[in-house]
Protein backbone atom coordinates (compact mmCIF):
# COMPACT_ATOMS: atom_id res chain seq x y z
CA UNK A 1 0.00 0.00 0.00
CA UNK A 2 2.70 2.24 1.41
CA UNK A 3 4.95 1.24 -1.64
CA UNK A 4 2.35 1.77 -4.26
CA UNK A 5 1.44 5.06 -2.99
CA UNK A 6 5.37 6.06 -3.00
CA UNK A 7 5.17 4.73 -6.63
CA UNK A 8 2.52 6.75 -7.75
CA UNK A 9 3.97 9.99 -6.02
CA UNK A 10 6.91 9.48 -8.02
CA UNK A 11 5.16 8.96 -11.17
CA UNK A 12 3.33 12.30 -10.52
CA UNK A 13 6.65 13.83 -9.57
CA UNK A 14 8.52 12.30 -13.15
CA UNK A 15 5.39 13.67 -15.40
CA UNK A 16 5.74 17.56 -13.52
CA UNK A 17 9.39 17.23 -14.08
CA UNK A 18 8.95 16.47 -17.78
CA UNK A 19 6.43 19.25 -18.24
CA UNK A 20 8.62 21.87 -16.33
CA UNK A 21 11.78 21.15 -18.18
CA UNK A 22 9.96 20.42 -21.70
CA UNK A 23 8.33 24.01 -21.58
CA UNK A 24 11.56 25.19 -20.16
CA UNK A 25 13.29 23.70 -23.08
CA UNK A 26 10.84 24.71 -25.69
CA UNK A 27 10.79 28.30 -24.34
CA UNK A 28 14.49 28.80 -24.25
CA UNK A 29 14.37 27.24 -28.18
CA UNK A 30 12.10 30.02 -29.27
CA UNK A 31 9.25 26.89 -30.02
CA UNK A 32 6.84 28.95 -28.34
CA UNK A 33 5.32 31.82 -29.90
CA UNK A 34 4.35 34.65 -27.30
CA UNK A 35 0.58 33.83 -28.23
CA UNK A 36 1.62 30.29 -26.69
CA UNK A 37 3.73 31.71 -23.73
CA UNK A 38 1.01 34.35 -22.41
CA UNK A 39 -2.04 31.62 -22.68
CA UNK A 40 0.54 29.62 -20.53
CA UNK A 41 1.03 31.63 -18.12
CA UNK A 42 -2.71 32.52 -17.91
CA UNK A 43 -3.66 28.91 -17.35
CA UNK A 44 -0.83 28.08 -14.28
CA UNK A 45 -2.89 31.37 -13.14
CA UNK A 46 -5.74 30.37 -13.22
CA UNK A 47 -5.26 27.33 -12.07
CA UNK A 48 -4.21 28.96 -9.18
CA UNK A 49 -7.54 30.96 -8.79
CA UNK A 50 -9.81 27.69 -9.87
CA UNK A 51 -8.39 25.53 -7.51
CA UNK A 52 -8.62 28.54 -4.46
CA UNK A 53 -12.08 29.32 -5.32
CA UNK A 54 -13.13 25.72 -5.27
CA UNK A 55 -11.85 25.32 -1.44
CA UNK A 56 -14.58 27.69 -0.82
CA UNK A 57 -17.31 27.19 -2.99
CA UNK A 58 -16.67 23.35 -3.85
CA UNK A 59 -15.37 22.25 -0.47
CA UNK A 60 -16.67 24.40 1.90
CA UNK A 61 -19.63 25.21 0.23
CA UNK A 62 -20.02 29.07 0.20
CA UNK A 63 -21.05 30.64 -2.75
CA UNK A 64 -18.26 33.32 -3.30
CA UNK A 65 -18.53 36.02 -6.25
CA UNK A 66 -15.35 38.28 -5.04
CA UNK A 67 -12.42 36.06 -6.49
CA UNK A 68 -11.44 38.63 -8.77
CA UNK A 69 -11.14 41.61 -5.61
CA UNK A 70 -8.68 39.22 -3.74
CA UNK A 71 -6.83 38.73 -7.12
CA UNK A 72 -6.65 42.67 -7.21
CA UNK A 73 -5.74 43.03 -3.65
CA UNK A 74 -2.70 40.39 -4.56
CA UNK A 75 -2.23 41.85 -7.74
CA UNK A 76 -1.68 45.75 -6.31
CA UNK A 77 0.32 45.43 -3.27
CA UNK A 78 2.76 43.12 -4.88
CA UNK A 79 3.49 45.78 -7.30
CA UNK A 80 3.60 48.59 -5.33
CA UNK A 81 6.22 46.36 -3.38
CA UNK A 82 8.37 46.08 -6.01
CA UNK A 83 7.69 49.22 -8.22
CA UNK A 84 7.15 51.67 -5.47
CA UNK A 85 9.47 49.95 -2.88
CA UNK A 86 11.80 48.30 -4.72
CA UNK A 87 11.28 45.09 -3.12
CA UNK A 88 12.41 41.65 -4.26
CA UNK A 89 9.79 39.64 -5.94
CA UNK A 90 9.54 36.66 -3.81
CA UNK A 91 8.91 39.33 -0.65
CA UNK A 92 6.31 40.73 -2.87
CA UNK A 93 4.27 37.81 -3.89
CA UNK A 94 4.49 36.66 -0.41
CA UNK A 95 3.55 39.72 0.74
CA UNK A 96 1.04 40.35 -1.26
CA UNK A 97 -0.90 36.87 -0.90
CA UNK A 98 -0.50 37.33 2.31
CA UNK A 99 -2.42 41.29 2.68
CA UNK A 100 -4.84 39.10 0.42
CA UNK A 101 -5.07 36.26 2.97
CA UNK A 102 -5.83 39.49 5.71
CA UNK A 103 -8.25 41.15 3.94
CA UNK A 104 -9.92 37.58 3.48
CA UNK A 105 -10.52 37.30 7.27
CA UNK A 106 -11.72 40.69 7.67
CA UNK A 107 -14.01 40.62 4.88
CA UNK A 108 -15.14 37.09 5.69
CA UNK A 109 -16.00 37.40 9.21
CA UNK A 110 -19.40 39.58 8.42
CA UNK A 111 -20.64 38.16 5.30
CA UNK A 112 -20.26 34.46 6.08
CA UNK A 113 -22.89 34.74 9.01
CA UNK A 114 -25.08 35.30 5.71
CA UNK A 115 -25.86 31.79 3.69
CA UNK A 116 -26.10 31.34 0.45
CA UNK A 117 -27.56 33.37 -2.26
CA UNK A 118 -27.00 36.72 0.82
CA UNK A 119 -23.19 35.39 0.83
CA UNK A 120 -23.13 35.59 -3.04
CA UNK A 121 -24.76 39.09 -3.17
CA UNK A 122 -22.14 40.17 -0.04
CA UNK A 123 -19.04 39.12 -2.31
CA UNK A 124 -20.23 40.11 -5.15
CA UNK A 125 -20.52 43.85 -3.32
CA UNK A 126 -17.01 43.39 -2.08
CA UNK A 127 -15.78 42.76 -5.37
CA UNK A 128 -16.67 46.19 -6.56
CA UNK A 129 -16.03 47.67 -3.69
CA UNK A 130 -11.94 46.96 -3.91
CA UNK A 131 -12.39 47.84 -7.36
CA UNK A 132 -13.50 51.14 -6.96
CA UNK A 133 -11.20 51.67 -4.07
CA UNK A 134 -8.45 51.07 -6.66
CA UNK A 135 -9.81 53.58 -9.27
CA UNK A 136 -9.90 56.27 -6.29
CA UNK A 137 -6.48 55.60 -5.07
CA UNK A 138 -4.13 58.13 -7.12
CA UNK A 139 -1.21 56.78 -5.25
CA UNK A 140 -1.96 53.07 -7.45
CA UNK A 141 -2.50 55.23 -10.56
CA UNK A 142 -6.26 55.28 -10.09
CA UNK A 143 -7.95 54.45 -12.90
CA UNK A 144 -4.82 54.20 -15.33
CA UNK A 145 -3.50 51.59 -13.24
CA UNK A 146 -0.15 50.47 -12.86
CA UNK A 147 2.34 50.52 -15.75
CA UNK A 148 5.90 48.87 -15.87
CA UNK A 149 5.56 46.11 -13.57
CA UNK A 150 9.00 44.54 -13.55
CA UNK A 151 8.32 41.40 -15.82
CA UNK A 152 9.27 38.96 -13.00
CA UNK A 153 6.76 35.89 -12.91
CA UNK A 154 8.93 33.44 -15.17
CA UNK A 155 8.32 30.08 -15.96
CA UNK A 156 10.09 28.48 -13.13
CA UNK A 157 7.97 30.87 -10.47
CA UNK A 158 4.50 30.28 -11.93
CA UNK A 159 5.22 26.53 -11.96
CA UNK A 160 6.42 25.75 -8.54
CA UNK A 161 3.29 28.24 -7.39
CA UNK A 162 0.80 26.56 -9.11
CA UNK A 163 2.08 23.01 -7.75
CA UNK A 164 2.33 23.96 -4.43
CA UNK A 165 -1.01 25.93 -4.53
CA UNK A 166 -2.62 22.54 -5.48
CA UNK A 167 -0.43 20.69 -3.62
CA UNK A 168 -1.20 22.60 -0.42
CA UNK A 169 -4.68 23.00 -0.96
CA UNK A 170 -4.86 19.18 -1.62
CA UNK A 171 -3.43 18.74 1.85
CA UNK A 172 -5.32 20.84 3.37
CA UNK A 173 -8.85 19.04 2.34
CA UNK A 174 -7.47 15.77 3.32
CA UNK A 175 -6.58 16.84 6.49
CA UNK A 176 -9.21 16.50 9.19
CA UNK A 177 -9.50 20.50 8.74
CA UNK A 178 -10.89 19.13 5.06
CA UNK A 179 -13.15 17.06 6.41
CA UNK A 180 -14.83 19.95 8.49
CA UNK A 181 -15.44 22.35 5.44
CA UNK A 182 -17.01 19.31 3.47
CA UNK A 183 -19.48 18.80 6.96
CA UNK A 184 -20.10 22.09 6.84
CA UNK A 185 -21.13 22.05 2.46
CA UNK A 186 -23.12 18.76 3.16
CA UNK A 187 -25.13 20.06 6.39
CA UNK A 188 -23.87 23.01 8.63
CA UNK A 189 -26.58 22.18 11.11
CA UNK A 190 -24.77 18.58 11.18
CA UNK A 191 -21.49 20.04 11.34
CA UNK A 192 -22.08 22.23 13.83
CA UNK A 193 -23.81 19.19 16.14
CA UNK A 194 -20.32 17.26 15.51
CA UNK A 195 -18.58 19.82 17.44
CA UNK A 196 -17.33 21.57 13.95
CA UNK A 197 -16.87 25.10 14.78
CA UNK A 198 -18.57 26.38 11.13
CA UNK A 199 -17.65 30.17 11.64
CA UNK A 200 -13.86 28.88 11.73
CA UNK A 201 -13.34 26.97 9.41
CA UNK A 202 -15.84 28.91 6.67
CA UNK A 203 -13.22 32.17 7.64
CA UNK A 204 -10.43 29.68 7.28
CA UNK A 205 -11.62 28.39 4.44
CA UNK A 206 -12.41 31.67 2.70
CA UNK A 207 -9.18 33.32 3.79
CA UNK A 208 -6.24 30.72 2.29
CA UNK A 209 -8.57 30.58 -1.00
CA UNK A 210 -7.89 35.02 -0.97
CA UNK A 211 -4.50 33.96 0.12
CA UNK A 212 -3.45 31.99 -3.09
CA UNK A 213 -6.21 34.35 -5.21
CA UNK A 214 -3.67 37.01 -3.81
CA UNK A 215 -0.76 34.80 -5.19
CA UNK A 216 -2.46 34.37 -8.74
CA UNK A 217 -2.71 38.49 -8.93
CA UNK A 218 0.82 39.10 -8.10
CA UNK A 219 2.00 36.70 -10.68
CA UNK A 220 0.04 37.96 -13.11
CA UNK A 221 1.10 41.69 -12.23
CA UNK A 222 4.40 40.23 -13.21
CA UNK A 223 3.38 38.97 -16.03
CA UNK A 224 1.61 41.45 -17.94
CA UNK A 225 3.38 44.14 -16.86
CA UNK A 226 0.63 46.47 -16.33
CA UNK A 227 -2.70 46.49 -14.42
CA UNK A 228 -5.78 48.37 -14.41
CA UNK A 229 -9.18 48.47 -12.24
CA UNK A 230 -11.31 47.10 -14.56
CA UNK A 231 -9.14 43.76 -15.44
CA UNK A 232 -10.92 42.56 -12.12
CA UNK A 233 -14.46 43.01 -12.88
CA UNK A 234 -17.06 41.07 -11.93
CA UNK A 235 -16.47 38.87 -15.04
CA UNK A 236 -13.02 37.98 -13.63
CA UNK A 237 -14.90 36.64 -10.23
CA UNK A 238 -17.26 34.72 -12.75
CA UNK A 239 -14.10 33.41 -15.12
CA UNK A 240 -13.11 31.36 -11.67
CA UNK A 241 -16.45 30.26 -11.08
CA UNK A 242 -17.23 28.88 -14.28
CA UNK A 243 -14.01 27.18 -14.02
CA UNK A 244 -14.92 25.72 -10.69
CA UNK A 245 -18.63 24.56 -11.87
CA UNK A 246 -16.97 23.63 -14.79
CA UNK A 247 -14.94 21.41 -13.71
CA UNK A 248 -17.20 19.81 -10.48
CA UNK A 249 -17.80 21.59 -7.10
CA UNK A 250 -15.66 19.73 -4.92
CA UNK A 251 -12.43 18.03 -7.38
CA UNK A 252 -9.27 19.68 -7.37
CA UNK A 253 -8.47 17.91 -10.64
CA UNK A 254 -11.72 19.00 -12.17
CA UNK A 255 -10.85 22.27 -11.32
CA UNK A 256 -7.30 22.16 -13.07
CA UNK A 257 -8.47 20.31 -15.90
CA UNK A 258 -11.27 22.96 -16.39
CA UNK A 259 -8.83 25.58 -16.04
CA UNK A 260 -6.71 24.22 -18.60
CA UNK A 261 -9.53 23.37 -21.11
CA UNK A 262 -11.09 27.02 -20.59
CA UNK A 263 -7.74 28.86 -21.64
CA UNK A 264 -6.87 26.92 -24.38
CA UNK A 265 -11.16 27.10 -25.83
CA UNK A 266 -10.36 31.11 -25.47
CA UNK A 267 -7.28 30.79 -26.46
CA UNK A 268 -8.36 28.99 -29.79
CA UNK A 269 -11.80 31.11 -30.44
CA UNK A 270 -9.71 34.33 -30.48
CA UNK A 271 -9.88 34.50 -33.99
CA UNK A 272 -13.60 34.95 -34.01
CA UNK A 273 -13.87 38.07 -32.77
CA UNK A 274 -17.37 38.62 -31.54
CA UNK A 275 -18.58 35.08 -32.19
CA UNK A 276 -16.22 33.78 -29.67
CA UNK A 277 -18.18 34.37 -26.58
CA UNK A 278 -21.47 33.32 -28.36
CA UNK A 279 -19.65 29.87 -29.09
CA UNK A 280 -17.48 30.05 -25.36
CA UNK A 281 -21.25 30.86 -23.65
CA UNK A 282 -22.42 27.64 -25.82
CA UNK A 283 -20.38 25.82 -24.74
CA UNK A 284 -21.18 26.03 -21.37
CA UNK A 285 -24.72 25.72 -21.54
CA UNK A 286 -23.93 22.39 -23.16
CA UNK A 287 -21.66 21.03 -20.70
CA UNK A 288 -24.18 21.95 -18.26
CA UNK A 289 -27.32 20.00 -19.86
CA UNK A 290 -25.19 16.89 -19.99
CA UNK A 291 -23.23 17.27 -17.14
CA UNK A 292 -24.77 19.43 -14.63
CA UNK A 293 -22.01 17.65 -11.69
CA UNK A 294 -19.24 18.87 -14.00
CA UNK A 295 -16.57 17.03 -15.74
CA UNK A 296 -15.24 15.47 -12.93
CA UNK A 297 -18.32 15.82 -10.21
CA UNK A 298 -16.65 15.62 -6.23
CA UNK A 299 -14.83 12.77 -7.86
CA UNK A 300 -10.57 13.29 -8.27
CA UNK A 301 -8.68 12.04 -11.36
CA UNK A 302 -6.10 9.84 -10.23
CA UNK A 303 -3.30 7.41 -10.86
CA UNK A 304 -4.64 5.24 -9.03
CA UNK A 305 -8.35 4.99 -10.63
CA UNK A 306 -6.14 5.28 -14.24
CA UNK A 307 -4.28 2.41 -13.62
CA UNK A 308 -6.97 0.40 -12.12
CA UNK A 309 -4.83 0.26 -8.67
CA UNK A 310 -7.06 -1.45 -5.64
CA UNK A 311 -7.08 0.25 -2.89
CA UNK A 312 -8.36 3.98 -1.70
CA UNK A 313 -6.95 6.72 0.62
CA UNK A 314 -5.00 6.76 3.46
CA UNK A 315 -8.57 6.19 5.34
CA UNK A 316 -8.54 2.59 3.33
CA UNK A 317 -6.35 1.65 6.15
CA UNK A 318 -8.68 2.25 8.36
CA UNK A 319 -11.32 1.04 6.73
CA UNK A 320 -9.36 -2.34 6.06
CA UNK A 321 -10.14 -2.90 9.91
CA UNK A 322 -13.69 -2.25 9.77
CA UNK A 323 -14.57 -5.14 7.47
CA UNK B 1 -26.30 15.85 35.53
CA UNK B 2 -28.10 18.21 33.44
CA UNK B 3 -30.13 21.25 35.07
CA UNK B 4 -32.00 23.76 33.43
CA UNK B 5 -33.05 26.87 35.48
CA UNK B 6 -35.34 29.40 34.62
CA UNK B 7 -34.40 30.03 30.89
CA UNK B 8 -36.05 32.90 28.80
CA UNK B 9 -35.32 32.19 25.03
CA UNK B 10 -36.56 34.47 22.21
CA UNK B 11 -36.93 33.95 18.42
CA UNK B 12 -36.57 38.38 17.69
CA UNK B 13 -40.20 39.28 19.56
CA UNK B 14 -41.15 35.90 19.58
CA UNK B 15 -40.96 34.65 23.42
CA UNK B 16 -40.37 31.12 22.57
CA UNK B 17 -39.21 29.98 25.95
CA UNK B 18 -41.15 30.93 28.93
CA UNK B 19 -39.60 30.24 32.48
CA UNK B 20 -38.30 26.78 31.46
CA UNK B 21 -36.95 24.74 34.20
CA UNK B 22 -36.33 20.73 33.92
CA UNK B 23 -33.50 18.26 35.79
CA UNK B 24 -32.02 15.15 34.09
CA UNK B 25 -30.56 12.84 36.35
CA UNK B 26 -27.69 10.18 35.22
CA UNK B 27 -28.74 6.70 33.35
CA UNK B 28 -32.21 8.55 32.94
CA UNK B 29 -33.94 8.86 30.01
CA UNK B 30 -36.32 11.85 29.97
CA UNK B 31 -38.84 12.96 27.44
CA UNK B 32 -39.91 16.52 26.41
CA UNK B 33 -43.70 16.04 24.59
CA UNK B 34 -45.67 18.34 23.29
CA UNK B 35 -47.68 20.15 20.51
CA UNK B 36 -46.00 21.73 17.56
CA UNK B 37 -44.59 25.26 18.41
CA UNK B 38 -44.45 23.99 22.28
CA UNK B 39 -40.78 24.83 22.53
CA UNK B 40 -39.52 21.09 22.21
CA UNK B 41 -36.46 21.94 19.49
CA UNK B 42 -35.77 25.15 21.04
CA UNK B 43 -35.17 23.69 24.49
CA UNK B 44 -32.82 21.64 22.77
CA UNK B 45 -30.94 23.57 20.72
CA UNK B 46 -30.61 26.23 23.68
CA UNK B 47 -28.55 23.14 25.72
CA UNK B 48 -26.56 22.59 22.45
CA UNK B 49 -25.55 26.23 22.50
CA UNK B 50 -27.05 26.83 18.93
CA UNK B 51 -29.62 29.61 20.54
CA UNK B 52 -28.59 31.14 24.04
CA UNK B 53 -31.18 32.00 27.02
CA UNK B 54 -31.67 35.52 27.96
CA UNK B 55 -31.98 34.75 31.79
CA UNK B 56 -31.63 31.56 33.96
CA UNK B 57 -28.41 28.69 33.52
CA UNK B 58 -27.95 25.39 32.16
CA UNK B 59 -25.66 23.33 34.15
CA UNK B 60 -23.82 20.14 33.13
CA UNK B 61 -22.19 18.25 35.12
CA UNK B 62 -22.40 21.21 38.06
CA UNK B 63 -20.72 23.32 35.13
CA UNK B 64 -22.45 26.40 33.55
CA UNK B 65 -22.53 25.70 29.94
CA UNK B 66 -25.14 28.45 28.97
CA UNK B 67 -22.17 30.80 27.73
CA UNK B 68 -20.07 28.35 25.75
CA UNK B 69 -19.86 27.83 22.54
CA UNK B 70 -21.13 25.05 20.68
CA UNK B 71 -18.36 22.95 20.35
CA UNK B 72 -17.19 22.91 23.51
CA UNK B 73 -20.57 21.77 24.75
CA UNK B 74 -19.82 18.98 22.38
CA UNK B 75 -16.50 18.40 24.05
CA UNK B 76 -18.03 18.04 27.18
CA UNK B 77 -20.00 15.31 26.72
CA UNK B 78 -23.57 16.32 25.06
CA UNK B 79 -23.92 15.13 21.41
CA UNK B 80 -27.28 16.28 19.40
CA UNK B 81 -29.35 14.42 16.59
CA UNK B 82 -30.99 17.10 15.21
CA UNK B 83 -34.49 16.67 13.52
CA UNK B 84 -35.21 15.46 10.42
CA UNK B 85 -31.98 13.30 10.42
CA UNK B 86 -29.38 15.82 8.98
CA UNK B 87 -26.86 13.44 7.35
CA UNK B 88 -23.89 14.14 5.25
CA UNK B 89 -25.90 12.86 2.62
CA UNK B 90 -23.00 12.63 -0.24
CA UNK B 91 -21.00 11.03 1.98
CA UNK B 92 -20.71 7.20 2.22
CA UNK B 93 -21.94 6.02 5.91
CA UNK B 94 -18.65 5.08 6.98
CA UNK B 95 -18.00 9.09 6.71
CA UNK B 96 -20.34 10.08 8.23
CA UNK B 97 -19.39 7.95 11.49
CA UNK B 98 -16.14 9.19 10.95
CA UNK B 99 -17.45 12.98 11.22
CA UNK B 100 -19.51 12.26 14.35
CA UNK B 101 -15.62 11.28 16.07
CA UNK B 102 -14.20 14.90 14.76
CA UNK B 103 -13.36 16.18 18.47
CA UNK B 104 -11.96 12.53 19.56
CA UNK B 105 -8.00 12.03 18.65
CA UNK B 106 -7.66 8.44 20.22
CA UNK B 107 -7.55 6.26 16.99
CA UNK B 108 -8.24 2.90 19.07
CA UNK B 109 -11.00 4.22 20.91
CA UNK B 110 -12.96 5.60 17.83
CA UNK B 111 -12.50 2.07 16.15
CA UNK B 112 -14.12 0.56 19.16
CA UNK B 113 -16.57 3.08 19.17
CA UNK B 114 -17.14 2.16 15.69
CA UNK B 115 -17.40 -1.56 16.32
CA UNK B 116 -20.21 -0.45 18.93
CA UNK B 117 -22.10 1.13 16.72
CA UNK B 118 -22.14 -1.63 14.11
CA UNK B 119 -22.79 -4.08 17.10
CA UNK B 120 -25.99 -1.70 17.23
CA UNK B 121 -27.07 -0.98 13.93
CA UNK B 122 -25.90 -4.12 11.51
CA UNK B 123 -27.55 -2.48 8.77
CA UNK B 124 -24.84 0.11 8.97
CA UNK B 125 -22.60 -1.63 8.43
CA UNK B 126 -24.01 -3.94 5.60
CA UNK B 127 -24.01 -0.14 3.89
CA UNK B 128 -20.73 0.91 5.11
CA UNK B 129 -20.08 2.22 1.49
CA UNK B 130 -23.01 3.74 0.57
CA UNK B 131 -24.05 7.24 -0.11
CA UNK B 132 -25.73 7.93 3.46
CA UNK B 133 -28.57 9.95 1.20
CA UNK B 134 -29.24 7.00 -1.03
CA UNK B 135 -30.28 5.20 2.56
CA UNK B 136 -33.60 4.85 3.48
CA UNK B 137 -35.19 6.81 6.02
CA UNK B 138 -34.86 4.30 9.02
CA UNK B 139 -31.17 3.40 8.17
CA UNK B 140 -30.83 7.22 8.29
CA UNK B 141 -31.94 7.80 11.47
CA UNK B 142 -29.75 4.95 12.46
CA UNK B 143 -26.87 6.67 11.01
CA UNK B 144 -27.40 9.89 12.83
CA UNK B 145 -28.04 8.11 15.87
CA UNK B 146 -24.92 6.19 15.76
CA UNK B 147 -23.05 9.06 14.19
CA UNK B 148 -23.75 11.14 17.86
CA UNK B 149 -22.74 8.22 19.39
CA UNK B 150 -19.41 8.13 17.96
CA UNK B 151 -18.38 11.10 20.02
CA UNK B 152 -19.03 9.41 23.12
CA UNK B 153 -21.56 11.25 24.30
CA UNK B 154 -22.50 11.17 28.29
CA UNK B 155 -26.09 12.91 27.25
CA UNK B 156 -27.45 12.18 24.20
CA UNK B 157 -29.95 14.11 22.69
CA UNK B 158 -32.88 13.05 20.09
CA UNK B 159 -34.97 15.37 18.15
CA UNK B 160 -37.80 13.79 17.07
CA UNK B 161 -36.13 10.55 16.02
CA UNK B 162 -39.82 9.49 14.97
CA UNK B 163 -40.25 11.66 12.61
CA UNK B 164 -41.54 10.42 9.07
CA UNK B 165 -40.89 6.76 10.03
CA UNK B 166 -43.22 3.43 9.64
CA UNK B 167 -44.74 2.46 12.68
CA UNK B 168 -42.40 -0.47 12.75
CA UNK B 169 -39.71 1.76 12.43
CA UNK B 170 -40.43 3.54 15.09
CA UNK B 171 -40.82 0.45 17.52
CA UNK B 172 -37.19 -0.49 16.16
CA UNK B 173 -35.63 2.76 17.61
CA UNK B 174 -37.28 3.08 20.73
CA UNK B 175 -35.92 -0.22 21.43
CA UNK B 176 -32.72 0.85 20.37
CA UNK B 177 -32.60 4.06 22.13
CA UNK B 178 -33.72 2.38 25.52
CA UNK B 179 -30.46 -0.33 24.68
CA UNK B 180 -27.86 2.84 24.41
CA UNK B 181 -29.58 4.14 27.76
CA UNK B 182 -29.39 1.10 29.55
CA UNK B 183 -25.41 0.91 28.24
CA UNK B 184 -24.90 3.38 29.97
CA UNK B 185 -25.89 6.78 28.32
CA UNK B 186 -28.50 9.28 29.82
CA UNK B 187 -30.71 10.14 27.30
CA UNK B 188 -33.33 13.59 26.68
CA UNK B 189 -35.94 12.60 24.45
CA UNK B 190 -38.13 14.84 22.35
CA UNK B 191 -41.00 13.78 20.96
CA UNK B 192 -44.32 14.03 19.07
CA UNK B 193 -45.17 10.82 19.38
CA UNK B 194 -45.69 11.06 23.18
CA UNK B 195 -47.14 7.24 23.64
CA UNK B 196 -44.21 5.85 22.41
CA UNK B 197 -41.90 8.51 24.36
CA UNK B 198 -43.73 7.84 27.54
CA UNK B 199 -43.38 3.95 27.16
CA UNK B 200 -39.50 4.33 27.23
CA UNK B 201 -38.94 7.32 29.56
CA UNK B 202 -38.36 7.25 33.34
CA UNK B 203 -39.61 10.60 33.61
CA UNK B 204 -41.34 13.42 31.34
CA UNK B 205 -42.09 17.11 30.91
CA UNK B 206 -45.24 18.50 29.36
CA UNK B 207 -44.68 21.42 27.55
CA UNK B 208 -47.54 23.83 26.11
CA UNK B 209 -46.75 27.12 24.35
CA UNK B 210 -43.29 27.90 26.01
CA UNK B 211 -43.86 26.37 29.25
CA UNK B 212 -43.59 23.38 31.38
CA UNK B 213 -47.09 22.84 32.39
CA UNK B 214 -46.78 19.43 33.42
CA UNK B 215 -44.09 17.08 34.56
CA UNK B 216 -43.65 13.92 36.51
CA UNK B 217 -42.96 9.94 36.41
CA UNK B 218 -43.58 8.39 32.68
CA UNK B 219 -46.14 5.85 34.04
CA UNK B 220 -47.87 8.35 36.55
CA UNK B 221 -48.16 10.68 33.31
CA UNK B 222 -49.40 7.87 30.77
CA UNK B 223 -52.49 7.58 33.52
CA UNK B 224 -53.54 11.34 33.78
CA UNK B 225 -56.18 12.75 32.26
CA UNK B 226 -54.80 15.89 30.92
CA UNK B 227 -52.02 14.28 29.14
CA UNK B 228 -54.43 11.64 27.78
CA UNK B 229 -56.77 14.19 26.86
CA UNK B 230 -54.30 16.19 25.08
CA UNK B 231 -51.97 13.74 23.67
CA UNK B 232 -52.75 10.52 23.88
CA UNK B 233 -55.97 10.21 22.19
CA UNK B 234 -58.30 10.40 25.30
Amino acid sequence: MKAMRLRNNLIIAVCLAVLYFGIAYAMKQRMLSSFHQVNLYLMGINIIMAVSLNLIVGFTGQLALGHAGFMAIGAYVSAVMTLKLGQPFLLAVLVGSLATGVVGVLIGLPPLRLRGDYLAIATLGFGEIIRGLLININYVGGAAGMNGIPKLTTWTWLFIFTVATVLLIKNFINSSHGRACIAIRENEIAADAMGINTTFYKVLAFSIGAFFAGLAGALYAHYFFLIQPQTFTILKSFDALVMVVFGGLGSLTGSIIAAVAITVVNAALQSLGALRMVIYALLLVVVMVFRPQGLMGTKEFTLRTLLRQKGGSGLHDYRKQVD
Amino acid sequence: MLSIKDINVYYGNIHALKNVSLEVERGEIVTLIGGNGAGKTTTLRTISGLLRSKTGDILFEEESIAQIPAPAIVKKGISQVPEGRRIFANLSVLENLEMGAYLRKDRQEIQASLENVFRRFPRLKERIRQRAGTLSGGEQQMLAMGRALMSKPKLLLLDEPSMGLAPILVQEIFAIIKEINQAGTTILLVEQNAHMALSIAHRAYVLETGRVVLSGYAEELVKSDEVRKAYLGG
